[in-house]
């Protein structure tokens, strides 16, 4: 087995000891090139079927082509789609003017609280990996969320040998990681690889391309040549920006990321 | 398409402030291995906090982390030489902290342990020594960080190198390599240190690229631990990860514990392009059977030959993460590859302090961080491996009030409690082997054995006196030493099953239980024989059975499947 082989393999391993552990079972796809290399994981793991729910949280200031992405790629794929907005927040005008981390907090955070609760999720599938950032480096496999939806990341559960936390509280819930060894690089070249679709933002045009997607005001372009999978690869194999210099909430403060991963942000 | 190189997973461990982080942070700044927005983020947290820039802060994420000057949580970062691929593992030194530690190491194939050259071995040292033989890692380097603090002394150097190796020595690892350097000032990371001229060993990342990568062993063995049972559409399918061993289609399988037979129809797919008439080890795969019995998760697939043990109780040497401690009777959910079961520690054999190696008796528990060898009961049989043979079911945790409280790994296995197989009279019972088949596995490159039947011969009946590795005369006598039994066959039928003491030797052959032929032809010999087995210890049989057996008087080796 190669390197490519070795992580389906584990992704697909995850992904069934959490359809056959956890309660009820959702995926959070973002329309980006991760989660949606876990959807393709997920039809891997259970032989062209999609047994849970996959749920977008849209803040609706996500960049437009996103969204005829994802209703097109849902409706190709018969997805059980689950879009989630929290109302409350925008009808009381939350938006990127009351400041990135609020905006976050709000229509993400909050967003991502409030559809665990309604649907009674035990297990969310969640596309983060360790080579994004730091607080993301230090995450289990399956890392528990309390009542609050809060990590409590300075006092980890042991998970060693893939024996993943499966036992919890009720009104607790697991999100359960599936690429949390995969790299930027390896994901890329195992869409190569697979000849998998994609959505075409992050290939370049008039001189630039998304390395990352977000919500349009937050995230940035990057000055880019690279308009096909082959070219990203090389362009990312040269690299030494990060792949979420482009992400402004990231840039708040030195510990943005771990604070609302605390709080319960993706 | 680069994807065949190799990728190493490497942990670094060793006492809290002895440097690991920053042994690290140092290796990944000089070799350029970090993105600019890493480094930028480090220098202007150094900046706000008007400190120097850290090395460790480019691991420690956590501001708690940053603000104490510790690790407390284990961090996986990727890094490239011109070699191959790593995963470096940072490991918590702190002793609050060795979950942690455990939860990154588990994860190693190859180790380096740091030692502070100013403050030696110390507790943490020793204890994260110690877990990295428990986890089977075998490969080990010790750094001898910040030897700017100690003068670049050579003395200091070999002091360490002497305790360390003294320390490992018991625990059977042998330090590949003694690297002396200074992760803060560079020295002997990437470039050789004019500061450590009278060294002429590796640098830390010449050992780096030293260490061998394993492929995966033992592909004789087949191992499929069942994860689940799919049926989304017309196909019935069960899933799992092959941890050992090759499948293919049509291949005759085990199925445990129960031991069902049925023969693999197909291997199941989504992408054409995946459709493969063979699986090999660690590929998470699905498979249609012939036979469609009813499975469920936790049953092991095996081939007919090879196949894992079951029991209800085994050995085990176990660490005990848990805050209360480790009691006799207390009962645990026991996880085993994909088996759950309860189970209940049935003795505590000892306690070992892992920082010393001192050991103790059992009788006030196993306190957090201790290691111990205990017998572990299950409620009901699990399927398993000793550790060597198989390490995916040869390790467990044990799991309590929700999380992962301790590990272990399979040492012993009490004997299986398996059909009685041998020769009944009355109240009298001797259990004997010697209808078993051995045979030699190519793959294997040893001899084993297959179960035979079942079953019990009563006095009167026939015994098979010829199977494929055996053939017995008709006139013949069994000595049965542990149990001090003797049975006679005549006209190969069991004729009389009678206590030792009782026993005269008649001048017919004689063999022990498992068919081995006694060198004797006269009645002084059988005394002398018979007074050797009563005086001798078990740790004499391998001695006894060279000075009085003969292997192959009625027996034979064939190769498996063959003959």
């Amino acid at each position: 087995m190669n390197h490519l082989d070795m992580l389906e393999a584990q992704s697909v391993f995850i992904l069934r000891e959490a359809y056959k552990k956890l309660g009820k079972l959702g995926m959070l796809w973002s329309i980006g090139k991760d989660s949606t290399v876990m959807l393709w994981l997920a039809k891997k793991a259970f032989f062209g079927h999609c047994p849970f729910p996959f749920i977008h949280v849209d803040t609706t200031y996500k960049i437009p082509e996103m969204i005829a992405y994802r209703d097109k790629t849902a409706a190709d794929l018969g997805l059980d789609l689950i879009v989630y907005s929290n109302r409350e927040a925008l009808a009381a005008g939350l938006g990127p003017a009351s400041g990135r981390l609020v905006c976050c907090q709000a229509l993400k955070t909050e967003a991502l609280q409030q559809m665990t609760r309604q649907y009674a999720f035990d297990g969310l599938i969640v596309g983060v990996r360790r080579d994004e950032e730091g607080s993301r480096s230090k995450e289990r496999v399956f890392s528990e969320r309390n009542a609050q939806d809060q990590w409590d990341y300075a006092n980890q559960p042991p998970e060693l040998w893939d024996q993943f936390k499966t036992d919890f509280p009720k009104g607790h819930h697991i999100r359960v990681h599936p690429l949390l060894q995969w790299n930027e690089l390896d994901v890329w070249r195992y869409i190569e690889r697979e000849n998998m679709p994609i959505i075409d933002l992050y290939f370049a045009r008039d001189g630039e391309r998304y390395r990352s997607l977000g919500c349009a005001p937050c995230t940035g372009k990057i000055a880019s040549k690279a308009a096909t999978v082959a070219e990203i690869i090389v362009e990312l194999e040269k690299t030494s920006v990060a792949e979420r210099a482009g992400r402004a909430q990231d840039q708040e403060d030195s510990y943005a990321m771990q604070k609302l991963r605390k709080a319960g942000y993706m | 398409m680069e994807t065949s190189r190799d990728i190493l997973k490497i942990v670094v461990a060793g006492h809290v402030d002895h440097g690991k982080s920053t042994v690290i942070g140092r290796l990944l700044y000089d070799a350029d291995a970090l993105p600019q927005g890493v480094i930028d983020k480090v220098r202007r947290i150094a900046g706000e906090t008007g400190k120097a820039f850290e090395f460790a802060y480019l691991l420690d994420a956590f501001e708690e982390e940053q603000k104490q000057g510790i690790t407390i949580d284990t961090t996986q970062l990727q890094f490239h030489t011109a070699k191959r691929d790593y995963v470096i593992i940072d490991a918590p030194g702190h002793k609050e902290f060795l979950k942690n530690m455990i939860s990154g190491a588990a994860d190693a194939e190859a180790a380096f342990l740091v030692i502070d050259a100013a403050r030696g071995v110390e507790e943490q040292s020793k204890r994260h020594a110690y877990m990295l033989s428990l986890l089977g890692i075998k490969q080990v380097c010790v750094i001898v960080n910040k030897m700017d603090l100690a003068a670049y002394a050579a003395r200091v150097y070999r002091r360490i190198s002497r305790d360390m190796d003294a320390f490992l020595e018991p625990l059977g690892l042998k330090a590949r390599a003694y690297i002396p350097l200074s992760a803060l000032k560079g020295d002997n990371v990437l470039r050789r240190s004019d500061n450590l001229d009278w060294y002429d060993g590796h640098t830390l990342i010449q050992a780096l690229d030293a260490f061998v990568k394993e492929g995966r062993h033992g592909e004789s063995r087949l191992r499929l631990p069942v994860q689940d049972v799919y049926k989304f559409d017309d196909r019935r399918i069960i899933a799992g990860r092959l941890e050992m061993g090759r499948l293919k289609e049509g291949d005759a399988i085990v199925i445990h514990p129960g031991g069902k037979k049925t023969t693999v129809r197909a291997l199941a797919y989504w992408l054409e392009k995946d459709r493969a008439a063979e699986a090999g080890p660690g590929q998470s795969i699905g498979l249609i059977l012939e036979d469609e019995f009813f499975n469920r998760r936790g049953e092991v697939i095996s081939h007919e030959t090879a196949p894992p043990l079951t029991t209800r109780s085994f050995q085990a040497s176990l660490f005990w993460m848990g805050q209360s401690r480790l009691r006799v009777g207390q009962k645990y959910k026991l996880k085993i590859a994909t088996q759950e079961t309860e189970a209940e520690i049935g003795e505590i054999i000892r306690v070992i302090d892992a920082s010393t190696l001192a050991a103790g008796p059992g009788a006030e528990g196993v306190k957090l961080n201790d290691v111990a060898e205990v017998i572990i009961k299950a409620r009901e049989a699990v399927v398993l491996d000793l550790f060597v043979n198989c390490p995916a079911t040869g390790r467990f945790v044990l799991v309590d009030d929700y999380n992962v409280v301790g590990g272990g790994i399979v040492t012993g296995v009490e004997a299986a409690p398996e059909a009685f197989r041998g020769f009944v009279s009355g109240d009298m019972k001797v259990g004997c082997d010697l209808f078993e088949e051995y045979y030699y596995s190519v793959e294997d490159q040893a001899v084993n054995k297959l179960p035979g039947p079942g079953l019990t011969y009563t006095v009167g009946e026939a015994v098979p006196l010829a199977g494929k590795s055996f053939s017995y005369p008709e006139f013949f006598d069994i000595a049965a030493f542990r149990e001090k039994m003797v049975v006679k066959i005549r006209a190969g039928l069991t004729a009389e099953v009678l206590p030792l003491e009782e026993y005269r030797y008649g001048g017919l052959p004689v063999v022990d239980g498992r068919g081995f032929a006694f060198r004797i032809s006269s009645c002084a010999q059988w005394a002398a024989c018979a007074h050797d087995y009563a005086a001798a210890t078990v740790a004499d049989e391998a001695a006894l059975s060279a000075k009085w057996l003969d292997f192959s008087a009625y027996r034979t080796i064939p190769f498996a499947g063959g003959a």
